[in-house]
């Protein structure tokens, strides 16, 4: 392997940039714009095949009765479905803007660490593998839910469990190691000068989701491994004839699966915190208030698992314990909303396409917070628990939330990225087709889960089908909109009007002070103080 | 701030070790995948050879990476601040550690505290216990499961109460080694350095022969030996893996001081592993306690 020193000179733009050709580039690289560049690609290749078993999903559930798929296979679908989206979708693609923009944002000339960061990008593609290559096992993929709730995936597995688990320690470790590098970023190579609170919030959601993943993930490994013994060498963790409890797996697991929430929507939260300042032409308003309202989010999401787990029969004290702490959580993500609205306010508003999908973002998430809010309530709860009305929720703050919000990202910082300004109009019609689809395919569901139509399951009763059958076009809809991100991305990495350094006028950061595309090796010395300090500038 | 008292943050160009150990890291995955599937089935297949050749890419991997590190950091590429980007990685790697075993500790406490006392019929479940297991007793150590299998409790004095007087006086001595080296004392830091090693693999002796007393006649408690058997083996079983890990790591360290490596101020690998070191003690505290005394 080269061990070149990349040279103090190589911050001149035009500097020979070390970079190797062809795959070795990509396999071998250090280089935090090739790895975002990298965990990018990968979230949208996964985030098209988990889009696309949802459409099988949504095709069988066109009508009532049961058409195209056998019940397990259908169980497959929605179990691996849930897993790609969460661990190949849209924490891959956040990781991926981390990548690509906080050593830009902070000063730094790249990661921490280099090396680590590319092994933490190129353990994930074979752990997907593993994960995919189990529906062409004799067993069959995973079909216990992205949740893997024993006693279904331990007593009642199929055979595939043991590389299930398997793939997720190693993407486990992927996730953790990508995580410390994020964190050893953020505190070890801001720039001189750049105090915490001068971290443009961006960075700050990316930093508290950090430590998040770094406090999570090794639970989420742990869970798994009881789950590998209860299954295949005898112990009973969750297994009531020796003394375990299947309800156990479900506190562990929702341990880590309740930060883990978090963590797909904090990194969402900077990115608008980032846009919407941008194109309301104001600094963001109450920059400190969002600092605090995003760690007392990550503070309280250890001590709400259990609202996941109304109905199995925890005592009263717990009920209550974890229904008033998850309502307080609507406190600072309400000061997060109320901030974000306040920054519009009397701002000189223009509406590109990233400002679109960040203000549907703020309204669409806002519903899905509503909706989490109905759903933590205990009594309430227990007539939601397991309905289309869950799927809604979750739909409303993933899709509509953390998705729109990397849609925005994409869009905002493609021009830094590629050197051309993307499509216009294309961008606009993948945003009006997708805001109409997702709602199509989501709002409804809200219905058909009040009126008790279960989640998971692939018949349904008739007087579901016309909701159904709408949520399907929805779904469709939604789905073929996506290639119209494909087209414009392609678009713009083939050419297009050439962006200026800052392309946006409203636009404040680090990133912007370097040229369009931005170079291979940027900040390979710190940025001065002055440019700096202009990170927010003031109100126009 | 001016640029002039910047340094030079090194950023090693292409390496492909992340790539082998992806690759190392595939193999392991699907031959314990593999693996374990067989021996479910009771049959035998290549799992287990394609789980070993991944242990040894990801050694090789690993040697060389570190190699690699090694060369770098002796030819004086790392700054100050590369310096703490390898210590506060480590300190957040420790960090995820701490949270594996969290994992296992809450575990043992919800057995302890909520699924073994509701089984028997406490809080709201008399009826549970009454109609599924009337004749079972919720105890801790549960010795006789609600299914009936039926097992002894390991003690906390002997070889345990050894164990822990071994790995606590490890970690003064592995301190010891950390003060000569601070102090330049080299005779001193590798008789420290070498004596913390050897109480570390009297420790694994030592829990080898716990293990092999538990499986014995005698005592029958087993890895399956319901969730006190459960808790017992995964929690010491990974602590003593941790503990060999650590082992390997000190080894390592004292060939490098051996060399000549490690300076007072820059010896930023043999402090990693003297954290982790002390990490494995606390570790075993906290298990000697919950797991064995109380």
């Amino acid at each position: 392997m080269t061990t070149d020193v990349i040279e103090q000179e190589s911050h001149d733009e035009h500097h020979d940039d070390h970079k190797m050709t062809g795959i070795k580039r990509w396999l071998y690289t250090t280089n935090h714009k090739d790895i975002g560049t990298l965990y990018l690609w990968f979230a949208f290749i996964m985030f098209l095949t988990g889009g696309a078993f949802a459409m099988v999903i949504r095709a069988e559930l066109f009508q009532p009765g049961l058409q195209l798929v056998e019940p397990d296979f259908f169980n497959q679908l929605t179990t691996v479905h849930g897993l790609i989206m969460v661990f190949g979708a849209i924490m891959p693609a956040f990781t991926g803007f981390a990548n690509w923009m906080l050593p830009m944002m902070v000063g730094a000339p790249d990661m921490a660490l280099p090396r680590m960061n590319n092994w933490s990008f190129w353990i994930l593609p074979f752990a997907f593998s593993i994960l995919l290559a189990s529906f062409f096992m004799e067993s069959g993929a995973p079909n216990f839910g992205w949740t893997f709730y024993a006693p279904l995936s331990t007593t009642y597995s199929n055979g595939s469990t043991a590389f299930f688990v398997f793939a997720v320690h190693i993407m486990g470790i992927s996730s953790i190691m990508g995580a410390i590098n994020i964190v050893v970023t953020i505190m070890n190579m801001r720039a001189p000068g750049m105090t915490y609170m001068k971290m443009p919030l961006f960075v700050w959601t990316f930093f508290i989701t950090a430590y998040l993943l770094i406090a999570v993930m090794p639970v989420l490994a742990g869970v798994v491994t009881m789950l590998l013994t209860d299954t295949y060498f005898g112990t009973n963790f969750f297994n009531a004839a020796g003394g375990g409890d299947p309800v156990m797996f479900q506190h562990i697991f929702w341990f880590f699966g309740h930060p883990e929430v978090y963590i797909m929507i904090l990194p969402a939260f900077g990115i608008v915190s980032t846009i919407i300042p941008a194109f309301a032409r104001k600094r963001l308003f109450g920059y400190s208030s969002m600092v605090y309202a995003t760690a007392s989010i990550a503070l309280l999401s250890f001590i709400v698992w259990a609202h996941h787990m109304f109905t199995t029969g925890m005592p009263l004290f717990g009920e209550l314990f974890f229904m008033y702490c998850t309502m307080l959580i609507a406190v600072p993500t309400g000061v997060k909303v109320f901030n974000w609205v306040a920054t519009m306010w009397r701002g000189s508003l223009s509406f590109e396409t990233p400002m679109l999908f960040s203000i549907a973002f703020v309204i669409l998430f806002t519903i899905g917070g509503f909706s989490g809010l109905m759903l933590a309530m205990t009594p309430v709860d227990f007539q939601y628990h397991d309905t289309y009305f869950v799927v809604a929720h979750f739909h409303y703050v993933l899709v509509t939330g953390s998705l729109f919000s990397i849609f925005a990202g994409t869009y905002y910082w493609l021009p830094k990225w590629t050197g051309h300004m993307y499509n216009v109009t294309l961008s606009k019609w993948h945003f009006w087709c997708s805001l109409i689809s997702v709602n199509l395919l989501f709002f409804p569901m809200h219905f058909l889960g009040l009126a008790g139509m279960p989640r998971r399951i692939p018949d349904y009763a008739l007087q579901f089908a016309d909701f159904n059958k709408w949520v399907s076009i929805g779904g469709f809809a939604f789905g073929l909109s996506q290639f119209i991100f494909l087209a414009v991305i392609i678009k713009c990495i083939k050419g297009g009007k050439k962006a200026p350094a800052k392309p946006w006028d409203g636009a404040d950061g680090l990133e912007w002070t370097v040229a369009s595309p931005a170079p291979y090796h940027t900040f390979t010395t710190p940025p001065s103080q002055a440019d700096i300090d202009g990170i927010y500038k003031d109100e126009h | 701030m001016t640029n002039k008292e910047y340094e030079n943050y090194y950023v090693p160009s292409q390496s492909h070790w992340p790539i082998v150990g992806a690759i190392a890291l595939f193999m392991i995955a699907v031959g314990a995948g593999n693996y374990v599937t067989d021996l479910s089935k009771d049959q035998s297949g290549f799992g287990v050879y394609l789980l070993l050749a991944g242990i040894a890419l990801i050694i090789y991997m690993l040697v060389g990476w570190f190699t690699d590190v090694v060369n770098e950091s002796l030819a004086g590429k790392y700054s100050h601040q590369m310096d703490h980007s390898f210590k506060q990685g480590m300190s957040w790697f420790i960090f995820s550690e701490v949270m594996f075993f969290a994992a296992f500790f809450g575990a043992l406490l919800y057995l302890r505290v909520f699924s073994v006392p509701w089984l028997g019929g406490a809080g709201n479940n008399a009826e549970t216990g009454a109609v599924l297991w009337p004749d079972f007793v919720a105890a801790w150590p549960l010795l006789k499961t609600p299914g009936g299998t039926e097992t002894t409790a390991m003690g906390w004095y002997g070889l345990p109460l050894i164990n822990t007087v071994i790995l606590l006086t490890s970690s003064i001595t592995a301190h010891f080694a950390h003060s000569a080296l601070m102090k330049d004392n080299r005779r001193q830091l590798k008789v420290w350095l070498g004596i913390t090693i050897l109480l570390g693999i009297a420790f694994i002796f030592f829990q080898i022969q716990e293990y092999a007393h538990g499986y014995s006649e005698e005592m029958r408690l087993y890895l399956t030996s319901g969730v006190y058997g459960n808790s017992f083996y995964l929690l010491t079983g990974f602590h003593g893996m941790h503990v060999t890990l650590g082992c390997i790591m000190l080894i390592i360290m004292w060939f490098r001081v051996l060399k000549g490596h490690f300076t007072p101020k820059n010896h930023f690998a043999f402090q990693a592993a003297n954290w982790y070191w002390h990490f494995v003690d606390v570790v075993w505290i906290m298990l000697f306690i919950f797991v064995y005394i109380i």
